[in-house]
């Protein structure tokens, strides 16, 4: 595969720059750990258990030299649950005195008083706590039962420690739609931010997608709470599918994926964004020679999504300059082609290309899966299953070779 | 305008063409700017100490490390012009010494204003 990268325009639209790529990255996720205390039933990255492969202490802080070097001014971490890294303090202060600020993600298990005080004595350091209902019935169906009351009382320790501008994160939901008023007040109540992003179909996330992502109906009306609201919350610029009912949502209604954003997940593998974890948009890895620099300069993936987008059903919809096609992951995870519609386009094509998917198509999925393999205190409720199985049924395998030939055997 | 998985607030970018168009940072969620000092060209200006500007193929990336607003300057003479202000008496003089086209300074000064408002450039005592 060789990428033929075509020649940048010069001046115009920023949009049409960002199009072709930038030197470095405007900022980027960086997943610590595939650890977490949770089991979300919706988990993008499918976290749960640490991966052996982890980076080191001293290969994350050579990771924040580069981004120093690259001058890419902050990042995103998350993971997993990012708090629960023994270094994830220390990486935190030494991201900041190397001038790459951090925004960090997090289910709030580790944010005690103590640890609220600090982070409120910190400058350069943002908290975003992720909660999926605005009611503990709504949010625990989703991340686990008890994982309410965790993120609350984090909430209260950040606003008693005097931290400002923390932000509560929310996955817009079937489920929770219908809060987005009640988000805002609670946010308010703790003099928090909201903000809310959009479902997708990657990691667990795809297990589901069919049951959990807004309807249509739903989606129309996250738009217009969006025009009304969309100045005092924040969205990380995911919905901008919703762009193609008409009037533009505020930001920058392109997708980033390894052209202005990309990830890096724990084993310091390089993906073209957050949600697609997958061969397929893999780019490379940190501990290769060259580091992450050559991978977001050099790589030929990056390379080919780095080239406008000239043919498919899309450019050809008379809204394809508002939605730009909408999410790459979108459309991966629920096997529609890439230069198709959205599966959540707002026109209905979307619902057409899933409607007209072929009886044999196989969804992809990521080969990296960390889920926790055993019950998790809390599991969430939302496929039916009880809180605490009293004897975990392994799920049945998909083809007879997928299990040991000799399981079931005494 | 606000970026792709990012959160952070945007300023309007600013271009040589660019100043009809700034639009407030909407979106951001952060109150809106307090009244800007006001942008005499006049005067000496300096990029602001706790702006960063990051060399893109268009021009910069600028980025505030105070108010963690983001902006991009759209082209490359103007990214000349915000580096060398604090060596001239006055902005007007910085972009006569950059070798700005006189038709262009009012293009410019729109574009050195839109900074002056989002903070990235800031007011020199000494000339």
């Amino acid at each position: 595969m060789t990428a033929v990268v075509p020649e940048r325009p010069v001046g115009g639209r920023l949009i049409d720059q960002f199009e072709y790529g930038l030197d470095a990255p405007i900022c980027l996720t960086w997943e610590l750990t595939y650890a977490c205390n949770l089991a979300c039933a919706h988990c993008l990255s499918s976290s749960g258990r640490r991966d052996p492969r982890e980076l080191s202490t001293a290969e994350a802080e050579a990771v924040i030299d580069e981004l120093q070097r690259m001058q890419v001014f902050y990042v995103n971490v998350g993971g997993g649950e990012p708090t629960v890294r023994p270094d994830f303090w220390h990486l935190l202060d030494y991201a900041i005195g190397h001038d790459v600020g951090v925004k960090f993600s997090t289910n709030g298990v580790k944010l005690d008083r103590a640890r609220a005080q600090q982070l409120a004595a910190t400058d350069y350091v943002d908290v975003q706590i992720s909660l999926d209902g605005a009611t503990a019935e709504v949010n625990d169906r989703v991340r686990g039962t008890g994982s309410y009351a965790t993120a609350v009382r984090a909430l209260e320790n950040l606003a008693e420690a005097g931290m400002r501008d923390f932000k509560v994160s929310v996955v817009v939901t079937r489920e929770n739609a219908g809060q987005l008023d009640e988000f805002r007040a609670l946010t308010d109540r703790y003099g928090a931010q909201l903000r809310i992003t959009r479902l997708r179909p990657s990691g667990r996330g795809a297990d589901v997608w069919d049951q959990l992502h807004p309807t249509q109906a739903q989606q129309r009306e996250l738009y217009a709470w969006l025009l009304a609201n969309g100045d005092r919350v924040l969205t990380g610029d995911s919905f901008f599918h919703l762009s193609a009912y008409g009037q533009a949502l505020p930001g920058l209604n392109l997708c980033g994926a390894g052209r202005v954003v990309c990830l890096i997940d724990p084993v310091g593998d390089v993906y073209a964004c957050p949600f697609a974890i997958h061969e397929q948009f893999l780019a490379g890895n940190v501990r290769s020679p060259g580091g992450f620099q050559r991978v977001w300069q050099h790589s030929e993936l990056f390379a080919d999504l780095r080239s406008p987008q000239t043919g498919g059903a899309c450019t050809k919809c008379a809204h394809f300059d508002a939605c730009r096609g909408g999410c790459m992951a979108a459309k991966f995870f629920t096997g529609l082609p890439l230069d198709g519609p959205d599966p959540e386009c707002v026109q209905g094509y979307g619902e057409t290309a899933l409607a007209a998917r072929d009886a044999m198509t196989v969804t992809p999925r990521s080969s990296v899966d960390h889920s926790h393999t055993g019950p998790v205190r809390g599991q969430p409720t939302l496929l039916g299953m009880p809180a605490i199985p009293a004897r975990p049924t392994p799920a049945p395998p998909a083809r007879p070779c997928d299990e040991s030939p000799l399981a079931g055997m005494r | 305008m606000r970026g792709v998985l990012i959160d952070a607030p945007v300023a309007a970018p600013a271009g040589p063409t660019g100043g009809a168009g700034a639009a407030s940072p909407s979106g951001s969620g952060v109150p809106a700017p307090a009244p800007s000092p006001g942008f005499d060209p006049s005067l000496p200006w300096r990029r602001a100490r706790s702006v960063a500007l990051r060399p893109e193929p268009f021009g910069a990336l600028v980025y505030h490390f105070g108010n963690r607003k983001l902006s991009f300057l759209k082209s490359k003479a103007l990214v000349t012009v915000v580096e060398t202000l604090a060596e001239h008496p006055s902005a007007d003089a910085a972009l006569v010494a950059c070798g700005v086209p006189a038709a262009q300074h009012a293009a410019y000064r729109r574009a050195l204003a839109d900074l002056a408002r989002s903070q990235m450039i800031e007011p020199r005592e000494t000339p």
